[in-house]
């Protein structure tokens, strides 16, 4: 906030870089811009421009689809457990790493970091032959083991990030007053961590999900909605219903990154700067 | 003893007791315990299920695969490895290593100015509208942006009109006519490709380096201006090289997921195979996980290397 | 049973090959206000968490009221702390605050709050209990912190520096407030700063900090006008600490020794009984009540002279560059060890 006075009596910004901006931001919002016009086109088989008509009945198909409904089940789950194994081991792990240092602190910290670091094909095959080699037949858990695999670094960043700032002596003065290492946790701690904790959990949530290429490899025959959205690509006469979808995965991910960024402000946290 | 005024009660001083209180003593009193069983399930959950993966790949990616009974058998060979040097897995490397730079190049020049103009000029709500603006591409679902893509190149689709209405027509065709960029139309072509790579993954190179930025004090710059350096010299002198370690973090994201991607090369560009393309069809439809596996080997020691030239480079200190 | 509050006996804290506390040996009587007082880094906030069990001692014994308290964690320990950054939980009330001591005891809803309530009005707080820490200003999070931490009647209060985030006319109110406050409730105060006006004006005794190591363990008044070391000599108060061969050539001792400004004068001669030197006169410096003369005397050692205004006429006093004689009472000079600084 100290810059904030300085920036408002500094000068503005030279025109071209205000159009660099401006323009970069419409970049990366025009294609979303697409999705959303194309799910109320009226034809049903090309994406000529401009649109023919506007129509909202393909949003009533798309709702009546068992399949996409399946699917966006199905993702949900996987979400679902995927992010609950996230926040124990993520909680864990930042709980461990945060304030000590110890030998292998360094490569623990880089395991933690590697599944997103790595090519996500790298993960999808990794696990893939894993599972092979187990003779495991891919189903529901597969593909909810390897998408918390990678989101447990939304929840330890976010947590291990709050953990720091929270000053050190609030931990002593409960042990001073009394609590041992289980009431401090609950009543200190776990407070403390909680937006971080709830921020965090949103992100991984968000980032299974959306989640595709691991997935293809871990999924089998199960179809998650971006699976299905990419088995939709191969068939053109679906491309409504395709176009409905599209949309709705944009709405059902924007909404918790939105509040997931509102629980984050103003506690310096980039949310998802390391996706 | 003593007596507080206005204090009437006595406070309970007997400790609490009890199985958590003695568990809770037990741990305080041994560190080392404790921090164990923090780390245990996280160790066991990355050690068996992620670093076992990886380490089983590593040993399948030496295995012999028999191309007449299409099995795997557990003969160590370095056969696998010798076939990537074959002319034809050499392309597949080079071209996915050419994407992934001029990908990287592009996403750090269109980014820098976003970036530059986050940290340094956006003040108030336009700072959190630029935030959001940034974010929330980066977290849409990569499937329906890649999608959009295809709609938005397609023949009959937005670019083509818009393109057509400018009567830029003729520069377009020339522009898909030149040798390793083109191709027939644009959603076939490398540049086509090009453009849904770096619409991809832009946003991952802009954070890192509006982070970078942010950390410049701004009387560093005036310091600069003071001793006399005019806007672009203390541009170039002061704020790039403290930046850079930024634009070298985004570069970590946007090269080492252009290198790893095999959807995007699936859906736009013109044919011949990326190197998560061969890894898909190898262990796929043909089953030959020991070459699919020498190929993930690839780009993880690409990766490898990049990450440790990053690190000398102080890219770490920004992400 | 011992009247000791607190003893530590040969305390040691190595982190590596740092030594933080270094063979340390004190004893606390009860009810005594008792300060350690130190630079930054000489061991004095890392003994007081010695005490409170946020550190335990790498070699020696720390005895609580005559029972063995090293190896025992912070909540089995019947001493309670007021952190200098306060360290008030953001998440909860005043009250709750103030409370926290006894909610963790298992003390049922009502009678917490209505003790918390009593703790508050001691610290002059009563009816702040519904606000949060973060609607407090610096002093009032220092009474809450002094509240929640009395609230379990601690035989010890141990206090880290707890003024120091204050401003100046607060914190001389301040250490009034809890002064009087450690009088009234008679228990002992282990008092942690680096301040000395702070530790000579509020002590009962002080140990005097260095590099790990104590110094000296004495009243104020003997700490300032009878220091051990050339340490405490420099540390507490300002000291004229004369060395080497103008010391043997003064004394006739190896051994340095200090003498306060104000016990030196401007002279005009040798006079028999005085001890004099001569020098240049360097500086002079303004403070108000007193005047400050630097002189600059052989082996380049540099004296300084304190004088209070109005009491020498002042067209007799020196000016810069002059050639002076200084002077002072021979009982006036104290022989020092070299000690730790």
């Amino acid at each position: 906030m100290r810059s904030e006075a300085r920036r408002e009596d500094g000068p503005r910004a030279p025109v071209w870089l205000r159009v660099l901006a401006y323009g970069g931001l419409l970049f990366l919002h025009f294609p979303i811009l697409m999705v959303g016009l194309y799910a109320f086109n009226t034809e049903e088989s090309a994406f000529s421009f401009p649109l023919k008509g506007l129509t909202l009945r393909w949003f009533q198909a798309a709702a009546a689809r068992e399949d996409v409904l399946g699917a966006i089940k199905l993702s949900l789950q996987v979400a679902l457990a995927a992010t609950g194994v996230a926040l124990v081991l993520g909680t864990l792990l930042a709980g461990a790493l945060y304030r000590r240092r110890f030998f292998g602190k360094e490569a623990l910290n880089l395991m933690v970091i590697l599944p997103i670091a790595l090519p996500g094909i790298i993960t999808g095959i990794a696990l893939l032959s894993a599972f092979r080699l187990a003779e495991v037949t891919p189903n529901f858990w597969t593909i909810a083991v390897g998408h918390a695999t990678f989101c447990v670094v939304m929840v330890y960043n976010n947590v291990v990030a709050r953990l720091r700032r929270m000053p050190h002596s609030l931990l002593e003065a409960s042990a001073d007053l009394g609590a041992d290492g289980f009431q401090t946790f609950r009543h200190v701690a776990l407070p403390q961590m909680a937006t971080s904790l709830l921020a965090g959990g949103i992100l991984a949530f968000a980032l299974s999900f959306d989640e595709l290429i691991v997935t293809t490899f871990t999924a089998g025959h199960e179809k998650t909605l971006p699976i299905w959205l990419l088995d939709q690509l191969g068939r053109p006469r679906d491309v409504p219903v395709t176009n409905v979808v599209a949309l709705w995965v944009m709405l059902i991910t924007a909404v918790p990154i939105l509040v997931a960024w509102r629980l984050t402000q103003g506690t310096e946290d980039v949310a998802g700067s390391s996706r | 003893m003593d007596t507080l005024p206005g204090m009437a009660l006595p406070a309970p001083a007997r400790p609490r007791a009890g199985l958590a209180r003695t568990v809770a003593n037990v741990l305080y009193r041994r560190r080392t315990l404790y921090l164990l069983l923090l780390l245990t399930p996280p160790l066991l959950w990355f050690g068996v299920v992620y670093l076992g993966s990886l380490l089983s790949l590593l040993v399948q990616s030496f295995y012999t695969f028999d191309d007449f009974t299409m099995g795997v058998t557990p003969e160590l060979t370095w056969a696998n490895y010798q076939a990537l040097l074959d002319a034809a897995n050499h392309d597949i490397i080079l071209r996915t290593l050419a994407m992934a730079g001029s990908v990287t190049v592009a996403s750090a020049v269109l980014g820098f100015p976003v970036a530059y103009y986050m940290a340094r000029y956006a003040t108030g709500w336009r700072k959190g509208f630029f935030y959001i603006a940034v974010m929330l591409p980066m977290w849409a679902s990569y499937i329906v942006k890649a999608y959009s893509w295809t709609v938005i190149l397609s023949k009959g689709g937005i670019i083509y009109w818009m393109v057509e209405r400018l009567g830029l027509l003729p520069a377009l065709e020339w522009a898909l006519a030149l040798p390793g960029v083109g191709g027939s139309s644009l959603s076939t072509s490398n540049l086509g490709r090009f453009l849904v790579f770096t619409y991809v993954w832009l946003p991952f190179m802009i954070l890192p380096i509006q982070a970078a930025i942010e950390r410049v004090p701004g009387n560093l710059l005036q310091a600069a201006a003071d001793l006399g350096a005019r806007p672009a010299q203390s541009f170039r002198t002061v704020l790039l090289p403290l930046a850079f370690p930024g634009v070298v973090a985004g570069s970590i994201f946007t090269f080492s997921l252009t290198l790893g991607d095999y959807i995007i090369p699936q859906l736009v560009g013109p044919p011949g195979l990326f190197i998560g393309n061969m890894v898909y069809t190898m262990q796929g439809s043909i089953g030959n996980i020991p070459m699919a596996a020498s190929f993930t080997v690839v780009p993880i020691v690409i990766i490898g290397i990049y990450l440790t030239v990053a690190r000398r480079l102080g890219a770490f200190d920004a992400l | 049973m011992s009247s000791f509050a607190v003893e530590l006996k040969h305390v040691s804290r190595h982190y590596g090959a740092v030594k933080a506390v270094d063979g340390v040996s004190l004893s606390i009587q009860d009810g005594e206000f008792f300060s350690m007082l130190g630079p930054s880094g000489s061991g004095k906030t890392t003994c007081l968490r010695l005490i409170a069990g946020f550190e335990q001692p790498t070699s020696g014994s720390i005895l609580l009221h005559g029972q063995e308290a090293a190896g025992l964690p912070p909540y089995e320990r019947d001493v309670n702390t007021v952190f200098q950054d306060y360290a008030l939980f953001p998440h909860m009330s005043v009250l709750d605050n103030v409370a926290y001591g006894l909610m963790v005891k298992g003390v049922a809803k009502a009678t917490r709050h209505k003790e918390a309530e009593a703790a508050l009005e001691l610290v002059a707080l009563a009816g702040f209990g519904s606000r949060r820490p973060g609607q407090l200003s610096g002093g009032q999070r220092q009474r809450v912190a002094l509240a929640r931490a009395l609230i379990n009647k601690p035989r010890v209060l141990l206090l880290d520096e707890p003024l120091g985030a204050l401003d100046l006319k607060l914190r001389e109110q301040m250490q009034t407030e809890l002064k009087s406050l450690q009088r009234r409730l008679g228990i002992t105060f282990v008092y942690v700063t680096h301040d000395q006006g702070e530790a000579l004006s509020m002590s009962d005794r002080v140990a005097v900090f260095s590099q790990g190591r104590i110094e000296q363990v004495d009243s104020p008044r003997n700490l300032y006008t009878r220091p051990k070391t050339v340490f405490v000599a420099g540390f507490v108060g300002t000291a004229n600490v004369v060395k080497g061969e103008l010391a043997r050539r003064l004394t006739g001792s190896e051994r340095p020794f200090s003498v306060r400004p104000e016990h030196v004068r401007f002279a005009t001669s040798a006079e028999g009984n005085r001890v004099s030197v001569e020098g240049q006169l360097v500086e002079v410096q303004y403070h108000g009540a007193t005047s400050r003369y630097e002189v600059r005397v052989e082996g380049n050692q540099v004296l300084t002279v304190s004088l209070l205004n109005g009491e020498a006429d002042e067209a007799s006093l020196p000016r810069r560059g002059e050639t002076v004689r200084v002077a002072w009472a021979p009982e006036a000079m104290v022989q020092l060890e070299q000690g730790g600084g």
